[in-house]
């Protein structure tokens, strides 16, 4: 499968070492890991594993301490704070357990957040992100406020301000960790709606029901890749 | 002095299944600038309503909101928003800062939501990073800081453009008692230096830090003027 022009994210010998208190924790040792465009993955694994630590760096809000990754062909060691900045932005649509929303911003601000940082001219965004919200199902309430809204609600509006920029990845660190069961559900269904219609997915998630909503599934554990289920995905 | 807020009779309700529920009932009160007033009652008093309702969250009530000259319960959804926008700062419990920005991004999202030129965007943002001697941490992302430097995050975005109110929602609620003690300390020169503030807390030791406390039991204001809310039950 996959010609190396469809890598969209590749690490070899990744490693993450903490420090505090001069103790050294090994978050991540000898990660290889390659996401090609169009797929979605699931990280998987204890609390503890590293998975957030991994997803933390697939998304440039942290280093490796060792160890490379090229994103869309490119190595982001030697980037500038800026250009890191950019590239997080513009190419990375960010979905997080606890929504990230802005109580004092209306839900269509909110999804237009990731746009006012690039420039984007008004009627554009504008329709980006009337479209976005209809792509979520949330169009109807783009003047409320985030408190007016069920978690579920909240968290689809946080999956519109993710797709707004049009990113390379979506990255999803627990999307259903403060929701019951039937609104968890209907996220996930939700982003597999979205990597069906061409999104690539990477998300990290603890919960066994749900990773199988992803086609490929890795699996950490003490910092390490133990094993990776292929084809494992739901549904048809 | 003209009130900053004046509610008359402000009630909220809300239906579920034919009945009719209240949330908050016949609220009248006023709050004068430079006050420093505490929201405090049970869970389910009606606390959060009343801050949301207050801040211009919610426009689900009926009754009277003047804020200044500004009768709220006559201005459209747009106007309540440019209301909120330029004059009241919130702060919540949880931070509400984007994980995915740093500090400096955080600080400047009130502002890309208004008319303000780049440059001067910029000036504001450095001050106040400046202000709040957080200069050193611009560049770093929400989850590289300890709870109390996020809520200090928080604050500054909240105040970063001068608001004449400050509505702050349990904002120690998730500090530890040194780093909640920081925030209050934070609030009570903000307010000596003339901004409103209106916060709910449960804590008794939060609420001595302003000059007013008002108590909600189950949507009734309870301590205050008493002989009113009594007098309007017919």
């Amino acid at each position: 499968m996959g010609e190396t022009n469809n890598v969209l994210i590749k690490m070899a010998g990744v490693k993450k070492v903490f420090l505090t208190d001069e103790v050294e924790t090994h978050a991540l040792s000898e990660i290889h890991l390659q996401i090609q465009k169009g797929e979605y993955v699931s990280i998987s694994g204890p609390s503890g594993c590293g998975k957030s630590t991994l997803l933390s760096i697939m998304g440039l809000l942290d280093s490796p301490t060792e160890g490379t990754y090229l994103l869309n062909g490119k190595p982001v060691a030697n980037l500038t704070a800026s250009e890191r900045t950019r590239i997080r932005n513009r190419e990375i649509g960010f979905i997080f357990q606890a929504f990230n929303l802005i109580g004092d911003l209306t839900v269509y601000e909110n999804v237009e957040l990731p746009l006012t940082y690039r420039g984007t001219g008004s009627a554009e965004r504008t329709q980006k992100v009337e479209h976005a919200l209809q792509r979520v199902g949330m169009a109807h309430r783009m003047r409320h406020y985030p408190s007016q809204l069920s978690g579920g609600q909240q968290q689809r509006v946080a999956v519109a301000r993710a797709l707004v920029g049009d990113p390379l990845i979506l990255m999803a660190d627990e999307p259903t960790g403060n929701l019951d069961s039937r609104n968890g559900e209907a996220v996930m269904e939700l982003l597999r709606d979205l990597h069906r219609n061409g999104s690539t997915i990477c998300m990290v998630t603890h919960d066994e029901r749900y990773s199988h909503f992803a086609e490929r599934t890795i699996r950490l554990f003490d910092g390490r890749i133990v094993e990776e289920t292929q084809g494992a995905h739901i549904g048809a | 002095m003209q009130p900053l807020i004046q509610l008359r009779n402000l009630e909220k309700t809300f239906d579920a299944g034919g009945q009719k529920f209240f949330v908050l009932r016949r609220i009248t009160l006023e709050i004068q600038p430079g006050e420093f007033v505490t929201i405090m009652g049970p869970s389910g008093a009606g606390k959060s309503t009343l801050l949301s309702i207050l801040g211009m969250l919610d426009g689900a009530w009926s009754g009277e909101y003047f804020f200044l000259d500004q009768p709220v319960h006559k201005l459209s959804i747009k106007q309540r928003n440019e209301l909120h926008k330029y004059n009241i700062g919130f702060v919540f419990q949880s931070y509400h800062l984007i994980d995915s920005l740093t500090v400096y991004e955080n600080l400047d999202i009130p502002l890309s939501y208004k008319n303000i030129p780049h440059k001067e965007r910029a000036s504001l943002v450095c001050d106040t990073l400046d202000r709040f001697n957080i200069v050193g941490k611009k560049d770093l992302f929400p989850n590289q800081l300890s709870g109390g430097q996020q809520q200090l995050v928080g604050v500054a975005r909240a105040v970063i453009q001068n608001p004449k109110l400050i509505l702050a929602d349990e904002p120690t609620g998730n500090l530890h008692s040194a780093q909640g003690e920081e925030i209050m300390q934070l609030f009570k020169r903000l307010n000596e230096a003339g901004t409103t503030i209106i916060q709910v807390t449960h804590s008794e030791k939060n609420a001595s830090y302003g000059n007013r406390i008002i108590q909600l039991r189950d949507g009734w204001m309870v301590n205050q003027d008493t002989s009113t809310a009594a007098h309007s039950l017919q």
